[in-house]
């Protein structure tokens, strides 16, 4: 467990992650679509909004159970990189769906006004206007669930991860390790305590400045963003 | 001179709201006709009844007839979306899309379906020329249209409606967010595009709409007090109400 570093895992939070963002971010932007622009006020559309905010406050360790559950035993993907992305998507997407949200809420209606004035149709103001301007708060959104999903330990522990392998996945369907759970692993298994220890504050510290950068991106697409808005 | 818009016992209700009160109106083809009153008298909404554009708010009963070209503009076999292409729209505040100055004019292209790029890049050339803006942005059609200033931004807007090809335009305060200088070049604007098209401008500005106007209306709590050449209602006004408020006893 002390030998072969840490480019394994490295890779395989680099891919939970992007697969997350993948699974999740086309589907939170159309619901947040679909929540603003087609749902109105009904009232059952305010129970599905009450349903996402608490989906945001639900314990990671319980999406790990329902990943496991569904992912990995019902549609029988097994314990592999796809589990691991879909249990973490689902775990980002209430966050992606406020952050698309809010960006559509800040779109002046004077644009959608001089789209529908020149004839242009419902989906293609939102195609064309609404989401073009605001895509750069949703992308933040994105980027910064991104990290999220990068450090998260419990969703994937029953759904992707593997305590210790020299492979790289050659499938979606293969287990992989990643940072968070190798942190978890040297901490509590292995039987050489005093050469796993420094490894995982190595890790953590690695695991850290990954977060720390993709958040920093994502600040820094929103300040320009500020600074080139003008209306 | 021909009618090109004509309405009759036109009614309009915002849920409890009455807002428009049987108006009857025929607007003539090709000139300017202002429509003009005080803050809340309905002429924003008399306005938005011309391209629909009430529809998009939620709890609006109309009724009457409206026709242009002869034809009921709130029937079932209208196509609202061509109908907006017939009759286009500039806004009270300049509100160009933050988009390329380019990409602003050929935005109504592209949503009517006209895909070839000789064809588009002729019409938006055409459009800003007509527009009076074509010397001042050529040489950075790619630039954003937000860094224009606001009267260029405002042609940029009437650019953009032109550019797909109406017949009629309605013009909605459009100088009020300009200063002095970018609201003559505006007027003198006007000037020129009655000559192909039918325009509407809703103002409450007496001496703009004095300038500009072939024919004013003037309307009060939603009702239609009168409607003249534009030398008539302000040389000789019939009703004393018309008197009154171009007279600046209220406004």
């Amino acid at each position: 467990m002390t030998e072969g570093g840490i480019f394994p895992a490295l890779i395989g939070t680099f891919l939970l992650s992007t697969g997350a963002i993948l699974f999740a971010l086309p589907l939170g932007v159309l619901a947040a679509i679909y929540l603003k622009e087609y749902a109105g006020a009904k009232k059952w559309v305010r129970i599905i909004r009450i349903g996402i905010n608490n989906l945001a406050g639900v314990p990671s360790v319980v999406f790990g159970l329902f990943g496991l559950a569904i992912f990995v035993k019902l549609f029988g993907f097994g314990v592999s990189v796809l589990s691991g992305s879909l249990t973490l998507g689902i775990l980002i997407l209430p966050v992606i769906i406020r952050a698309s949200e809010e960006a559509i809420d800040s779109v002046p209606s004077s644009f959608k006004e001089a789209s529908f004035a020149l004839g242009a149709t419902k989906w293609q103001t939102i195609r064309k206007v609404v989401l073009p301007t605001a895509l750069p708060g949703i992308l933040t959104g994105a980027i910064l669930s991104l990290g999220r999903a990068a450090g998260e330990t419990a969703p994937i522990l029953f759904t992707a991860a593997t305590f210790y392998t020299r492979h790289l996945p050659e499938s979606p369907f293969r287990e992989v390790m990643a940072l968070p759970y190798h942190i978890y692993a040297l901490m509590t298994e292995g039987t050489k305590p005093e050469f796993q220890v420094p490894i995982a504050y190595g890790t953590a510290l690695v695991l850290l400045l990954l977060v720390f950068a993709v958040n920093f991106i994502a600040i820094i697409i929103r300040s320009r963003m500020r600074r080139k808005r003008k209306w | 001179m021909v009618n090109k818009i004509i309405i009759k016992e036109l009614n309009l209700c915002f849920a409890k709201n009455h807002v428009l009160k049987n108006i009857d109106i025929s607007i003539p083809e090709k000139l300017i006709t202002a429509i003009m009153g005080p803050s809340g008298c309905g002429k924003s909404t008399f306005l938005r009844c011309l391209n629909r554009m009430n529809d998009l708010i939620e709890g609006t009963k109309i009724s009457g007839s409206l026709l242009i070209d002869e034809k009921d503009i709130y029937s079932d076999s209208i196509d609202i979306f061509d109908l907006r292409k017939r009759v286009g729209m500039v806004f009270q505040k300049p509100n160009p899309f933050p988009k390329s100055i380019f990409e602003n004019v050929a935005y109504g292209l592209k949503i009517h379906e006209i895909k070839d790029k000789g064809t588009i890049s002729e019409k938006v050339e055409k459009a800003l020329r007509d527009a009076n803006l074509w010397d001042e942005v050529k040489d950075r059609l790619s630039s954003s249209a937000l860094d224009l200033s606001g009267g260029q931004q405002q042609r940029l807007c009437i650019a953009r409606a032109l550019a797909v090809e109406p017949e009629i335009i309605l013009f909605d305060e459009p100088a009020s967010a300009l200063d002095p200088i970018s609201s003559a070049r505006l007027e003198e604007l006007l000037e020129e595009l009655k000559k192909n098209y039918t325009i509407v401008i809703v103002t409450h500005n007496l001496q703009q709409a004095a300038r500009i106007s072939d024919w004013t209306a003037f309307l009060m709590l939603g009702e239609l007090i009168e409607f003249n050449k534009t030398e008539k209602i302000f040389t000789a006004p019939q009703d004393k109400r018309t008197e009154n408020y171009l007279t600046g006893k209220f406004g």
